[in-house]
């Protein structure tokens, strides 16, 4: 199984300028896994998932989504810069979801989501509008598709966002703090859409301050602070038993 | 609303309150002054002789006028419709990563916005002088592939809508420009995690977002293009409004009524034009204003839910687009 995950990162580094986001980052996810990215904020968590589907280049490393590298080519010891193009197909299998929620607030909510399956992967508008409607009453909105984003509220945004993600048929979904923008009491329902999206056997990488969510759902945890990751593992042993001075100071702040 | 205090001056329930008003005396006396004023200068107007009012009534409809005044309209809206397109054209590859597009927009932009529109209409009309005849062939030798005079037989009135576009088309390509940056990045970002290439992005997500905000301003360059029409007289085309109004009243010597006919006609366009902006804003105020209402807080969006999705719009609209007018002139 290990000869094959969905996510292997070796060594990434990534600089904005002078300033070094990340320092030698090496993740393994697995299929089907849920890895959560905790950490301050200012730590790399986000832009590393932003490496991942190539929304940042990297400066150093190597990363390969379902054993495809991504962004370049490589042949023999050279590697090859991708064409927009080819970045866009990577990217088409990868689902994102952002903490701004970022719907398009001039489409429809039921437009949102078939505007990428029509547009990239060509797939007949009824067939979109169909396969829609049932992401829609899977995240328990089916009864908003005619509706603007704008008339919805943070957790209803989230959860169309997340069903726009997923009529990409996507391999692996990643999400970047998808409930920090959202009202205490709104949370939960994105939770649980996130849960019922592990169950059903999605490879997912979620940073995430919801330490509780981490446990009940992660399989891996990785704690990251300054560019690095400090400490990883089971996310049941990292919370309750935590190694590193620093996870320990971090988990005694947010817990 | 159940403060025992206040029980004593008034019942307090839920009904509504019954109050008088606050007077604003200041308000009112300056109300009254202006109108003074206003029927003062209009007595004076109508009674003055150098108004000529009858040769205003005579040529205002004249067909001469009227004919001047369609081609003026006609003018405008072949112009700007180039600009327009140029203009999010040069704005786009302004925003593009390719750093050859980049410097020929930019080169366009200082060109076109460092010379006055009058002196580059005045070259215009003069391209024909200039370029008598163009010639196709290997630099440094005798072939020639063809030869043609390009401007010879390019009638003076599409002389006159190349040059006012052309020009427009630097400052249109600030507006869209402008446009496209006010969108926030995470809708970039949200579209290309999707798949979607460039092309894509920009035309489906990008630009329709932006004409929110560019519609304002165009309203603007539309109606000083309207009167910047009145220029082309450099290039030598003398049959749209203003220089019709000239060449008559030379004739019957008589200025002042034939530069209100022209105001009229320049009022009443302005008038059209700016009817059909405000359903352009409309349109593309959908989806958006409730939401920018309540930007800082996206849970209190969902007190709107209960409202016509149409009947926010069109309320919101106007709110929205003063305030993005504001961020961008």
């Amino acid at each position: 199984m290990s000869s094959n995950p969905m996510v292997r990162a070796e060594h990434i580094v990534k600089r904005f300028g002078s300033h070094e986001v990340l320092k030698d980052i090496s993740v393994t996810v697995e299929r089907g896994q849920v890895a959560c990215l905790i950490g301050p904020s200012g730590s790399g968590k986000s832009t590393f998932l932003r490496c991942i589907n190539h929304l940042e280049s990297i400066n150093g490393g190597r990363l390969w989504v379902d054993g495809d590298l991504m962004g370049y080519r490589q042949r023999g010891d050279k590697l090859y810069e991708m064409s927009p193009k080819e970045v866009s197909r990577q990217r088409a299998d990868i689902g994102m979801v952002f903490q701004s929620f970022n719907l398009f607030p001039h489409m429809t909510v039921l437009e949102n989501i078939i505007e990428a399956p029509t547009r990239v992967k060509n797939v007949k508008k009824q067939a979109a509008v169909a396969t829609a409607m049932q992401l829609l009453d899977r995240v328990g909105l089916a009864h908003k598709a005619k509706v603007y984003p704008g008339h919805l509220s943070g957790g209803q945004q989230q959860r169309v966002a997340i069903a726009r993600a997923l009529a990409m048929e996507p391999k692996l979904m990643l999400f970047d703090e998808p409930t920090s923008a959202l009202d205490p009491e709104l949370v939960g329902e994105v939770l649980d859409v996130m849960k019922g999206l592990a169950q059903s056997g999605m490879t997912m990488i979620v940073v995430t301050h919801e330490i509780g969510f981490a446990r009940e759902v992660g399989d891996s945890l990785f704690f990251m602070d300054g560019g690095v990751i400090v400490e990883s593992g089971d996310p049941r042993e990292v919370l309750a038993n935590p190694q590193h001075q620093r996870t320990q100071s971090f988990l005694s702040k947010v817990l | 609303m159940t403060d025992s205090r206040d029980s004593s001056v008034q019942e307090s329930s839920t009904a509504p309150i019954k109050a008088v008003k606050l007077r604003h005396p200041l308000r009112t006396t300056f109300a009254v002054v202006i109108a003074l004023l206003v029927v003062a200068f209009v007595w004076d107007a109508a009674t003055r002789e150098a108004y000529q009012w009858p040769l205003v009534a005579q040529y205002l409809f004249d067909r001469r006028i009227t004919q001047a005044a369609l081609i003026t309209l006609t003018l405008t809206v072949l112009s700007m419709i180039l600009a327009i397109v140029m203009g999010l054209v040069l704005a786009v590859m302004r925003l593009s990563d390719n750093p050859v597009l980049k410097a020929v927009s930019w080169t366009y932009l200082w060109l076109f916005r460092g010379t006055p529109v009058y002196v580059q209409l005045v070259f215009w009309g003069l391209l024909g002088t200039i370029y008598r005849s163009v010639t196709i062939g290997i630099p440094f030798t005798d072939v020639a592939f063809f030869t043609a005079a390009p401007f010879e037989f390019i009638d003076l009135f599409w002389l006159a809508v190349l040059g006012l576009a052309f020009n427009e088309a630097a400052y249109m390509a600030e507006i869209v420009r402008g446009g496209i940056l006010s969108v926030p990045r995470g809708q970039d970002e949200a579209a290309r995690a999707l798949g979607m290439s460039w092309r894509q992005t920009m035309l489906r997500i990008i630009v329709p977002q932006s004409m929110r905000v560019i519609i304002p301003p165009t309203g603007n360059e539309v109606i000083s293009m309207l009167k910047t029409t009145s220029l082309v007289t450099a290039l030598g085309f003398s049959l749209e409004l203003y220089a019709r109004t000239r060449a008559i009243s030379a004739q019957i010597y008589a200025t002042v009524p034939l530069l209100i006919v022209a105001s009229i006609w320049y009022l009443l366009v302005t008038s059209i034009l700016m009817v059909g902006q405000y359903y352009l804003e409309k349109y593309y105020a959908r989806g958006v204003s409730p939401q920018r209402a309540t930007e800082t807080e996206p849970t209190q969006t969902a007190s709107f839910a209960a409202v016509e999705p149409d009947g926010t719009g069109a309320a919101g609209g106007s709110d929205t687009i003063a305030t993005s007018k504001g961020e961008h002139r």
